[in-house]
C-alpha cells in the first residue's frame, strides 16, 4: 500500500514558536504555563494557561487576511507555512489538484464569535461583519489554509475534541492512499477569550491550582486538573515515493492508525483506548516490543491518568516502554495538542532524545509507568506511539516509524538547511 | 457500502415519510420566521421544522441538555436504526461507528448561553455559574457524536466532520470510507444542522446569500430561476445506517441503495466565493464517478447544490457540464432546497436521504418555484414536478464556504 511520510513541521506553542524553538525549550523542559493575559482572568476559578506570547500576525499574514480571520487561523496560516518551508515545497513546484488539506477543529475560533455576537446584541444586525459567516467556524482553518497555499485537491474537517488531531492526519494518510501527493494536516486551536473560558470551566475538567509548577501533573499522585494551552502544530504529509523524488527529508511515516469510542455508563462504560493501541500497531505491523516511546494523552485528571495507565501497562508490560508527557509545558491544545505530540515523537527521532515529562515528582501509586522526567533521555530511535483522548469518550491511536526506516529512503536533505523560524516567527513567503 | 436504513427530520414534516411526501409533490416549508423576532434582519424567512411532537419522544433530560441540532439528530438516528432493523444486541458494539456532519454546531444554544453570560451583550459576567454546566459540548461539536454514540452503543471510529456546508455529504462519504477500509462493518451517519438564530441570520444578511422576498416567503428560493435572489435558511437532519454489503446481506436487511464513491476538493479560492468554471467540483464529480468504476453517461440523475444565489447555479451548471460532457444536457438536474431550504450542515445528508429514496422508488423530485429559466441555465432542472423514471445511477453534490466541493454516488445495486 501507499507509504505515507511527514516531510515537514510548523509547531506553534506556548513554549516556542517556531519547530525548532519548541523544541529546543521542549528539551530544555521549558514551560509557556503562566497566568493568562490575553483577557482579564480574575474572577474565574482558573486562571492558567498556555498562551503563545509575541505573536504578532502582522508579521506573518498579509494585511487583508487580518480583519477576516480569529486568532486560531492566524496561528495556523503561521504554523502551516513554516511547514512548508520545512518541507522545501515551493508554491508553483506542485500540482495543486493532487494537494490537500486535512485539519482538525475542536472549539471553533470564538474569540472572533463572541466579538461578533457582542456586535449583533449591542448594536444590531447590520454591525456583523461579512466575515464572520466563516472566522468562527470549525472549517475555516482547512479553508484558509487551502487558498494561502492553493492546494486544490481533497479538503476535511473532523472532529474529534482533543483526539481529533489525529484522526485528521489519518485523513490526510487516507487522502494520500486514495492518490493525493501532498496533505497539509494537524490542527491548531484557541478561543482565548472570555466565553471560551467560561466553557473551558463549565466542563470541570481545569485545574483551579494557581502555580504553573503544580497545575497540571498528568500521572502525578497530586494531580487536580487540566490547563489549557492555544496552539498546535501542522504537518506536511506526502506520499512517499514523491518525497524521495524531491529528495526531502524525511522525517517518518504514519504507519499505523486506529480510533474507537469509549461505551456509554448505559452499555457498561468499558474504555476504548486500549482496543485503539492493538489495533494501531496491528495497522503498522509492529509489536508492542518495537514500540520505543509511547507519548501519552496524559489527561490530568485522576481517573482518566489511572486509565491510561492501565492501558499502557497491560500493553506493553509494567514500566515496559517509555512514556512522556510534553503537553506538561503546552498545556492541552484541543485539537492542536496531538499533532504537536506527533511533532514532538518525530523529533525525537531525528535527535535520539525523548522529550521530558516536567514537574510530574510522584506518580501516582499502580501507574507502573516509565515516566520520562525532569531531563530528556537519549534513545536508539524506532517506532513512537501517540495517543489522544477527547471529552465524552474518543480514543486515538497513532504510530509513527521513523524516516531512516522508510524502505528506500534517500538523501539527507533534513536536518541542514531547513528554514528555521526565530524566536519572533519566520515571515512566510 | 450499502444504505439500509434512513431517518430524517426536516421542514414540513418530521420523518422519512412526511420528507419524501412533501418533496415528491413539490411543495415548499419556507415561511415567516417563528423562531425569535426577526424584524430587523433583512432577510426573515426560513424552512423551520415544527419538531415539537418528535419532541415529545425525547425524553426530559434529553430536551434539557441538548442543543436543538443534537435533538434533531437522535431523532432522526431513531428512525434510521428502527428502519434498518439494526438491534443494538445483534452486533458487536467495537465494530460499529459514527460519521456526523455539522457546519455550526450548537449554534443556537452557544447564542443563548452567551445572552445569559453577558446580560444580553450588555455586560459580562463573570460568574461562570450562571453558563450551563454543558457549555463545553455546546462548544465543541464532536459532543453530537458521542451522543448518538451513545444512542446506537457504537465503540467503533466516532467522529464529526465539519467542512461547511458540504459536512453532511461529507460526512456520509468518511463513513463509506471507513467501511471500505475496514475499520467498520457499520456506520451510523448523516448531518444535522439547527442555524435559524439571529447570529447566524444577520451573518448571511451581511453578505446577502439569502433571499430577501420576504413577503413571498413560499416561493423565495428559486434555484435556477432568472429572478433568483438568494437561498432560505433551513435547518433539520438526517442519519443513514451505511453497512458493508457482506454484513447487510448476512442480516437479510432492505437495502436502498449503495454508495459507490465519494470525493472532495477544495477551490481554493475564496472563502464565500466561486470560481466561475466550477473546476473544482468537476474534478470532485469525476473522482467520484472513478471510484464508483461509473462512465459520466451513466448518470441518470443529479441532486444539485442548487442553492438560488446567482454565483452558486451558474458555477454548479458550469461545473456539470465540465463534468459530465454533453450527457449533461440529457440528465435531469434538480434541488430539492426550493423546498426544504438550506440547512448548511444538515442538508448534504438529507439530499443523500432523497437521493436514496428517488433510486428506491424510481422518482426525480422536483426544483419547486422554477418558472422563469434563466437563459444562462440550459440544463434539465425538473421545474415544479417530479418524474417516474427508473434510476441506476444518482449523482449528488455540494459546495461550501471555504471553498468545499463534493460529490457522492448513489447506485441501485442488484440481487446478490
Amino acid at each position: 500500500m501507499t507509504t505515507a511520510v511527514i516531510t515537514g513541521i510548523g509547531v506553534l506553542a506556548p513554549n516556542g514558536a517556531g519547530t525548532e524553538n519548541f523544541w529546543a525549550a521542549t528539551l530544555r523542559g521549558e514551560s509557556g504555563i503562566g497566568p493568562i493575559r490575553r483577557f482579564d482572568a480574575r474572577g474565574y476559578p482558573a486562571r492558567l494557561g498556555g498562551e503563545i506570547d509575541g505573536f504578532d500576525p502582522v508579521e506573518h499574514l498579509p494585511r487583508r487576511l487580518l480583519p477576516q480571520t480569529d486568532r486560531m487561523t492566524q496561528l495556523a496560516l503561521a504554523a502551516s507555512a513554516w511547514a512548508l518551508a520545512d518541507a522545501g515545497v515551493e508554491p508553483g513546484t506542485y500540482d495543486p489538484g493532487g494537494t490537500g488539506v486535512a485539519m482538525a477543529g475542536a472549539f471553533g475560533g470564538f474569540e472572533y464569535g463572541q466579538r461578533e455576537l457582542e456586535n449583533l446584541w449591542c448594536s444590531g444586525p447590520e454591525r456583523v461583519s461579512v466575515y464572520m459567516s466563516f472566522a468562527w467556524f470549525y472549517a475555516v482553518n482547512t479553508g484558509q489554509l487551502s487558498i494561502r497555499h492553493a492546494l486544490r485537491g481533497p479538503a476535511g474537517v473532523v472532529v474529534g475534541d482533543q483526539a481529533g488531531g489525529l484522526d485528521a492526519v489519518a485523513q490526510a494518510r487516507r487522502n494520500i492512499r486514495k492518490g493525493a501527493r501532498l496533505m497539509l494536516s494537524g490542527g491548531v486551536d484557541s478561543s482565548f477569550c472570555p466565553y471560551g473560558w467560561v466553557a473551558r470551566i463549565s466542563d470541570g475538567a481545569l485545574s483551579t491550582d494557581e502555580d504553573p509548577r503544580t497545575a497540571y501533573l498528568p500521572f502525578d499522585l497530586r494531580a487536580r486538573g487540566q490547563v489549557p494551552g492555544e496552539g498546535g502544530a501542522v504537518l506536511v504529509v506526502e506520499e512517499a515515493a514523491a518525497a524521495r523524488r524531491r529528495g526531502t527529508q524525511i522525517y517518518g511515516e504514519i504507519a499505523g492508525y486506529a480510533a474507537t469510542f469509549d461505551a456509554a455508563v448505559r452499555h457498561g462504560g468499558e474504555r476504548g483506548l486500549g482496543r485503539a493501541v492493538e489495533a494501531a500497531l496491528a495497522d503498522a505491523g509492529v509489536t508492542a516490543r518495537e514500540i520505543g516511546v509511547v507519548f501519552a494523552d496524559g489527561s490530568g485528571r485522576l481517573a482518566d491518568d489511572r486509565a491510561e495507565a492501565e492501558t499502557i501497562a497491560d500493553v506493553f508490560g509494567p514500566q515496559g516502554v517509555p512514556v512522556t508527557v510534553p503537553k506538561t509545558m503546552t498545556g492541552r491544545m484541543s485539537s492542536g495538542g496531538a499533532p504537536a505530540d506527533l511533532a514532538g515523537a518525530l523529533l525525537a527521532m531525528r535527535d535520539g532524545l525523548i522529550p521530558p515529562t516536567v514537574n510530574v515528582q510522584t506518580p501516582a501509586p499502580g501507574a507502573r509507568l516509565d515516566l520520562v522526567t525532569g531531563v530528556p533521555r537519549p534513545w536508539q530511535p524506532g517506532p513512537a506511539l501517540v495517543l489522544a483522548r477527547g471529552r465524552g469518550g474518543f480514543n486515538s491511536a497513532m504510530v509513527l516509524r521513523p524516516g531512516a526506516a522508510v524502505p528506500g529512503r534517500t538523501g539527507e536533505a533534513g536536518v541542514t538547511g531547513r528554514a528555521a523560524p526565530t524566536r519572533s516567527g519566520g515571515k512566510p513567503s | 457500502m450499502v444504505i439500509t436504513g434512513l431517518g430524517v427530520v426536516a421542514p414540513g414534516g418530521v420523518g422519512t415519510k412526511a420528507f419524501w411526501h412533501l418533496i415528491t409533490a413539490g411543495r415548499t416549508a419556507t415561511r415567516p420566521i417563528t423562531a425569535f423576532d426577526a424584524a430587523a434582519f433583512r432577510s426573515r424567512i426560513a424552512a423551520e421544522v415544527d419538531f415539537e411532537a418528535a419532541q415529545a419522544e425525547l425524553s426530559h433530560r434529553e430536551r434539557r441538555r441538548l442543543d436543538r441540532s443534537a435533538q434533531f439528530a437522535l431523532v432522526a438516528t431513531r428512525e434510521a436504526c428502527v428502519d434498518s432493523g439494526l438491534e443494538p444486541d445483534r452486533f458487536d458494539p467495537t465494530r460499529v461507528g459514527v460519521s456526523l456532519g455539522t457546519a455550526v454546531g450548537a449554534t443556537c444554544n452557544l447564542e443563548s448561553e452567551y445572552l445569559a453570560l453577558s446580560d444580553t451583550g450588555r455586560e459580562w459576567i463573570l460568574d461562570h455559574r450562571y453558563a450551563s454546566p454543558h457549555l463545553y459540548d455546546y462548544f465543541m461539536p464532536g459532543s453530537m457524536a458521542a451522543e448518538i454514540a451513545a444512542e446506537c452503543n457504537a465503540q467503533g471510529p466516532v467522529t464529526v466532520v465539519s467542512a461547511g456546508c458540504t459536512s453532511g455529504l461529507d460526512a456520509v462519504g468518511h463513513a463509506a470510507d471507513l467501511i471500505r477500509e475496514g475499520a467498520a462493518d457499520v456506520m451510523v451517519t448523516g448531518g444535522t444542522d439547527a442555524p435559524i438564530s439571529p447570529i447566524t441570520v444577520a451573518c448571511f444578511d451581511a453578505i446577502r446569500a439569502t433571499s430577501p422576498s420576504n413577503d413571498d416567503a413560499a416561493h423565495a428560493l428559486r434555484p435556477f430561476d432568472r429572478t433568483r435572489n438568494g437561498f432560505v435558511l433551513g435547518e433539520g437532519a438526517a442519519t443513514l445506517v451505511l453497512e458493508a454489503e457482506e454484513h447487510a446481506r448476512a442480516r437479510g436487511a432492505r437495502i436502498y441503495a449503495e454508495i459507490a464513491g465519494f470525493a472532495s476538493r477544495s477551490n481554493a479560492y475564496h472563502m464565500t466565493g466561486l470560481r466561475p468554471d466550477g473546476a473544482e467540483m468537476a474534478a470532485a464529480i469525476t473522482a467520484a464517478l472513478a471510484e464508483s468504476r461509473r462512465a459520466p453517461q451513466s448518470v441518470d440523475y443529479v441532486n444539485a447544490h442548487g442553492t438560488a444565489t446567482k454565483q452558486n447555479d451558474r458555477h454548479e451548471t458550469a461545473a456539470l457540464k465540465r463534468a459530465l460532457g454533453p450527457h449533461a444536457y440529457r440528465t435531469p438536474v434538480s434541488s430539492i432546497k426550493s423546498m426544504i431550504g438550506h440547512s448548511l450542515g444538515a442538508i448534504g445528508s438529507i439530499e443523500i436521504a432523497a437521493c436514496a429514496l428517488a433510486l428506491d422508488q424510481g422518482v426525480v423530485p422536483p426544483t419547486a418555484n422554477l418558472c422563469e429559466p434563466d437563459p444562462e441555465l440550459d440544463l434539465d432542472y425538473v421545474p415544479l414536478h417530479a418524474r417516474e423514471q427508473r434510476l441506476d445511477t444518482v449523482l449528488s453534490v455540494g459546495s461550501g464556504f471555504g471553498g468545499f466541493q463534493s460529490a457522492i454516488v448513489l447506485t441501485r445495486l442488484g440481487p446478490a
